[in-house]
């Protein structure tokens, strides 16, 4: 249990949520995924959000998102009610999940379609595609793209709609060293140009390190918040810093704690 | 071929061009590929006429003209290739085949007129076959015309009601659940075996048919965009609700273009069948068509006719089959190179 400050100027609001699904060996009995998490993430903040796999952050981010929904708890984006997916939630999984038969251009355009603007914003299709670095690509069709184009082509996609708040999963989780750091630049870069709200879930402890304006680190079966730590360093940030390697190693032991105790 | 070459073949690229590549295959057309065709069919008609005194005059005419025009195009094209690249390639592709099916028709010829190994009427030669072509054109043009409207009518009947419910099966939980059954029960029997049925009811034999040939396609058709649209990978209509797309959205801009390349397993299917019920369906209802022309050719015993329109059958399905491929390379041209039928 996390207090928080409650302001009105959080994008976000999240309060004691609890998720359950059926065991898999027994549908009957229920197993508890997330229990009682509460945060909230103010407008134009970047917060990570890590932990071992299984401790139901992806299940977190989908709750936001509206598409699943929960046992119990509140969830606010601004001063709405979270109900059912919507366009001021933008959502970018690890997979890009690009639309394969529609082009880089109309993947991008998909959001404007679906929210049937694409004609009163049909410029803003190409001021996403520039901000992206894609403008040469519009005409490809994605699976001529490598990784990390395609997932550029996801968070222009997701970012056309102007979200409130961009839930990110995993994004760069699939992506080589290389191109995953340089990625890391490139969202910094959107997130800095376009102030979104971010929500990045990420099980690499130096991406969370070096994006983050806070991170939080959650605890295994069932999932909780277990502890939040507010990331200062200044910007742009430096891999090899000491101050970098210092914040790296108190979450490693943290994680690792927070590993005994779930165990215990 | 070289290692070089076979590996690249595997790897379905084009074989590097080095400098013997360039002289054996590059820059010209060996003299092998460029006179197989002409000296196989000289041999065809050197084969016909040493046992033309068996035919009819008027089918060694036709025959051995067939030949000549043959030798003389491909001649003609001989030389037009030297000057025109593209021509090239397709002949250096192509003439094999060409050569080949030529041959077969000089080996029809010794096995038919020449040795007489095979009964007739029921075994006519290549010139008797080619001779009833040319004097039956006219019926087997008609026939043609005919099958292909009866084709179009039922095809596009089929097509879209498939289509429909293929859709509704596929997408929503209720329909699926009394859609199946009856898709399944219903679906498996041949559309060939309403035809008792299909007589009775409907006023026309055309009417009739074309309804028994959408029957045999609606089922694969349907079948497979059903499994199509409910296969649609949910993170893609997660994606597009996290976008703001309504249903609309969901069911004609994700689900439907996720299912395209099932759908088109389903057309595949459609047409074959399609084809199968056709040729049944003239042969015992409809006075016209091509099924028509061979169960009444073989009334009359004329069995080179009956050939003559196999022949005339197996262009325009092909032709028809050819189409469709096309339409699909065009509709899926997002598949490009990942398709691999």
């Amino acid at each position: 249990m996390v207090a928080f400050a409650e302001t009105d100027a959080s994008a976000l609001r999240i309060r004691e949520i609890r998720k359950s699904f059926p065991a898999p060996d027994d549908p009957v009995t229920k197993r508890l995924v997330l229990d009682g998490i509460s945060f909230s993430v103010a407008a134009g903040e970047l917060v990570c959000l890590i932990g071992p796999s299984g401790c139901g952050k992806s299940t977190l981010l989908r709750l936001i998102a509206g598409l699943d929904s929960t046992d119990s708890g509140e969830l606010f984006i601004g001063s709405q009610p979270i109900s059912e997916p919507g366009a001021e939630r933008g959502l970018v999984f690890q997979d890009p999940n690009l639309f394969p038969w529609l082009t880089v251009r109309r993947n991008i355009e998909a959001g404007l379609v679906a929210r049937r603007v694409l004609r009163e914003k049909r410029n803003e299709v190409n001021e996403f595609m520039r901000l992206v670095g894609l403008e040469a690509f519009g005409g490809a069709y994605p699976h001529h793209l490598s990784g990390g184009m395609a997932q550029r082509v996801a968070l222009a996609r997701a970012l056309i709609n102007h979200p409130k708040v961009l839930l990110l999963d995993e994004p760069l989780g699939a992506l080589d060293a290389f191109t995953r750091m340089r990625m890391q630049d490139e969202v910094l870069r959107l997130w800095e140009n376009r102030r979104t709200t971010m929500l990045l879930v990420t099980h690499d402890i130096d991406e969370a390190i070096y994006m983050s304006d806070r991170i939080m680190i959650m605890t295994q079966r069932p999932g909780r918040i277990d502890r939040i730590i507010t990331d200062a360093l200044p910007r742009p940030r430096d891999r090899s810093s000491s101050d970098f390697l210092r914040l790296r190693s108190d979450i490693l032991e943290l994680l690792h704690f927070a590993g005994d105790s779930a165990t215990a | 071929m070289n290692r070089a070459a076979i590996q690249s073949t595997l790897a379905g690229t084009e074989p590097e061009r080095d400098a013997t590549e360039l002289t054996r295959h590059g820059s010209t057309l060996s003299w092998r590929v460029q006179w197989a065709v002409p000296l196989a069919a000289l041999f065809d008609l050197a084969i016909h006429l040493l046992f033309s005194k068996r035919a009819p005059a008027v089918e060694t005419h036709s025959y051995s003209l067939l030949m000549y025009e043959i030798i003389g195009v491909s001649i003609v094209l001989n030389i037009v290739q030297r000057f025109w690249m593209p021509l090239r390639s397709w002949m250096r592709h192509m003439c094999p085949i060409f050569t080949a099916a030529i041959l077969l028709f000089g080996v029809w010829d010794v096995v038919t007129l020449g040795f007489q190994m095979l009964p007739l009427p029921y075994f006519p030669g290549p010139a008797a076959v080619l001779r009833s072509l040319i004097s039956d054109r006219g019926l087997l043009l008609d026939s043609t015309l005919h099958s292909l409207a009866l084709l179009v009518s039922g095809y596009a009947v089929g097509l879209l009601v498939g289509l429909v419910s293929g859709i509704c099966i596929g997408w929503s939980g209720p329909i699926r659940y009394w859609g199946m059954p009856l898709l399944k029960v219903v679906g498996p029997i041949p559309a060939t075996a309403w035809i008792p049925l299909a007589m009775v009811i409907s006023p026309s034999a055309f009417v009739s048919s074309a309804g028994l040939i959408a029957l045999a396609v609606w089922f694969p058709v349907t079948m497979l965009t059903a499994s199509g649209i409910s296969n649609t990978r949910a993170s893609y209509l997660d994606v597009a609700r996290t976008l703001g797309a309504g249903r609309t959205y969901l069911i004609f801009r994700v689900a439907i273009p996720a299912a395209v390349p099932n759908i088109f397993i389903g057309l595949f299917m459609g047409l074959g069948a399609s084809f199968l019920t056709l040729v049944v369906a003239e042969s015992v209802g409809v006075k016209s068509g091509l099924g028509w022309y061979v169960s009444w050719a073989q009334g009359w015993a004329e069995y080179s006719k009956v050939y003559a329109a196999l022949i005339i059958m197996a262009a325009f399905f092909s032709t028809v089959m050819t189409l469709l491929f096309k339409v699909r390379d065009r509709v899926l041209v997002w598949q490009k190179g990942t398709i691999k039928w």
